[in-house]
């Protein structure tokens, strides 16, 4: 029996088990605990949450192997990993731990200004942030098997998501409605691969599993992002910088699930105690914004 | 004919498109009521803990229990761990499969591989099946009333990936992730009948 490993398929493969739900940042076994239990489709292992992360400042890194290694021993669930933009050899640390997704993160410190990791090289699959649709193609033309539109992470205001998430889902409805001798003046526009332009044409979605990220702090917002078309949701600080995160968890599960159902959302909001305190995306300076990190 | 798909998350949506192709109606399951009317029922790849937890508390596990009783039923990957008596782990299942499912049975998305099938009891069975094992279970062993309907060869021989147990069917991949809906069609016959 001929076996084949690390195909695309296989890669945008697990994305497709992810659809419906939600991918919780934890940053300790514990966490990822309360995460499975609460009904997440995969846990991200990182040292700290995207809001801890501005507030320390500084670089962020790959987080340490020891944790993640930790919180993989802890779960059945699939487990993410960050490595920084075009840091291609943190790339490969997580693919030897054998975490089951990299994600080639805007939320750590950039290692390189100009380009991307070559993620058909791996065997273990990569998720990507884009704004808007030029950058998703060109996240899946360097071999990304899934995309997330970024939001801005670490504040628990959903405005950026919601931007990022129209602008995607609205080209992919503009492009529908071109003639076929627009498609490639359109790509160049956008800066994506031809090919990729003319797939997700042909398809009327992204080629690969869409969540939404970055900002996601309630069960309505987890909805919202449902209803706007994308594929399931990440949630990074939203969850362990509330109340109660047990409880929260598992509301946006349920919220996820049951997107179009108005009464079960209102009913899974009841009594979750405080959201994460969050800041507004229009107070941070240019600086602070790190979904303007990718290229 | 209708064919349900189980909707509370996973790859319901591929399953729909290969079911439509066959000529069944398709509609998604998310709550107790949407079970009625249905001739047959699809359970999708997803995360099983999540499908198991979502359906304890929407009150889906003995209306799926009773629709199981009288109706096929057709788990796939995270659906047949759902279907199964025993998963080896804490976590919900419907149990109305006498099999024993190992979870993550090839280890990690690295060990993720898609291999050739031979499954007699499809539509031209010399054509070898192209399967996608997705951090996929096993199962571990079968009861009486179960038939095997596919094994693994060489590496993992004898290691069984699909079996039925009247009509109720569980593959450990993933038939909706390809453009071959032999098994699809395989299900269908199966309501048919």
């Amino acid at each position: 029996m001929e076996k084949e490993v690390g195909t695309f398929a296989l890669k945008k493969g697990l994305a497709q088990m992810f659809k419906g739900g939600v991918i919780m940042d934890v940053v300790t076994s514990e966490h990822a605990r309360i995460a499975e239990q609460a009904g997440a489709v995969a846990v991200m292992a990182l040292e700290r949450v995207p809001a801890d992360i501005r507030v320390a400042g500084g670089v962020a890194r790959m987080s340490d192997p020891a944790l993640i290694l930790e919180i993989m021993d802890t779960v059945t669930i699939p487990v993410m990993a960050k490595c920084r933009i075009g840091h291609f050899v943190e790339a490969q640390v997580l693919e030897a731990l054998g975490v089951d997704y990299i994600d080639e993160s805007e939320v750590l410190t950039p290692a390189d200004e100009a380009h991307h990791i070559d993620k058909h090289l791996f065997k273990v699959p990569f998720v990507c942030g884009c704004r808007n649709l030029g950058e998703a193609l060109r996240r899946i033309g360097e071999g990304a098997a899934m995309m997330r539109t970024k939001g801005e992470a670490g504040t628990g205001d959903v405005v950026e998501a919601v931007r990022h998430a129209r602008s995607v889902l609205g080209d992919i409805r503009r492009l529908q409605t071109m003639a076929q001798e627009e498609l490639m003046a359109f790509a160049k526009e956008i800066g994506a691969p031809y090919e990729l332009v003319c797939e997700t044409r042909e398809l009327g979605r992204l080629p690969v599993v869409n969540f939404a990220a970055g900002g996601i702090a309630t069960p309505a917002d987890a909805a919202l992002m449902m209803q706007l078309g994308v594929d399931g949701v990440f949630v990074g600080s939203g969850i362990f910088k509330s109340g109660d995160p047990a409880r929260r968890a598992k509301a946006i599960v349920e919220a996820t699930t049951h997107y179009k159902e108005p009464k079960i959302i209102a009913e899974v909001s009841r009594g979750l105690g405080e959201a994460m305190v969050g800041i507004g995306v229009t107070q941070l300076a240019e600086g602070e914004r790190l979904a303007v990190r990718g290229w | 004919m209708r064919i349900g798909v189980l909707a509370l998350q996973g790859d319901f949506a591929e399953h729909q498109i290969l079911l439509r192709r066959v000529g069944a109606e398709t509609s998604q399951v998310r709550l107790p009521a949407e079970l009625d009317g249905l001739d047959g029922l699809v359970i999708p790849g997803g995360e099983s803990t999540t499908i198991g937890k979502l359906a304890v508390t929407f009150g889906l596990i003995e209306p799926l229990r009773r629709f199981a009783a009288s109706h096929p039923v057709w788990g796939t990957c995270a659906g047949a761990i759902f279907l199964s008596k025993d998963s080896q782990r804490d976590q919900p299942l419907l149990g109305v499969m006498d099999i024993t499912i190992t979870r993550n049975a090839f280890g990690r998305q690295v060990d993720s591989f898609e291999a050739d099938l031979l499954v007699p009891v499809l539509t031209d069975p010399e054509r070898p099946f192209h399967a996608v094992f997705i951090r996929a279970p096993l199962i571990a062993s079968a009861g009486k009333g179960v038939e095997v309907i596919s094994k693994l060869s060489d590496g993992h021989a004898g290691q069984i990936v699909a079996a039925r147990q009247g009509n109720m069917l569980a593959t450990a991949f993933h038939p909706e992730l390809t453009n071959d809906d032999r098994f699809h069609r395989y299900f269908l016959s199966l309501v048919k009948a």
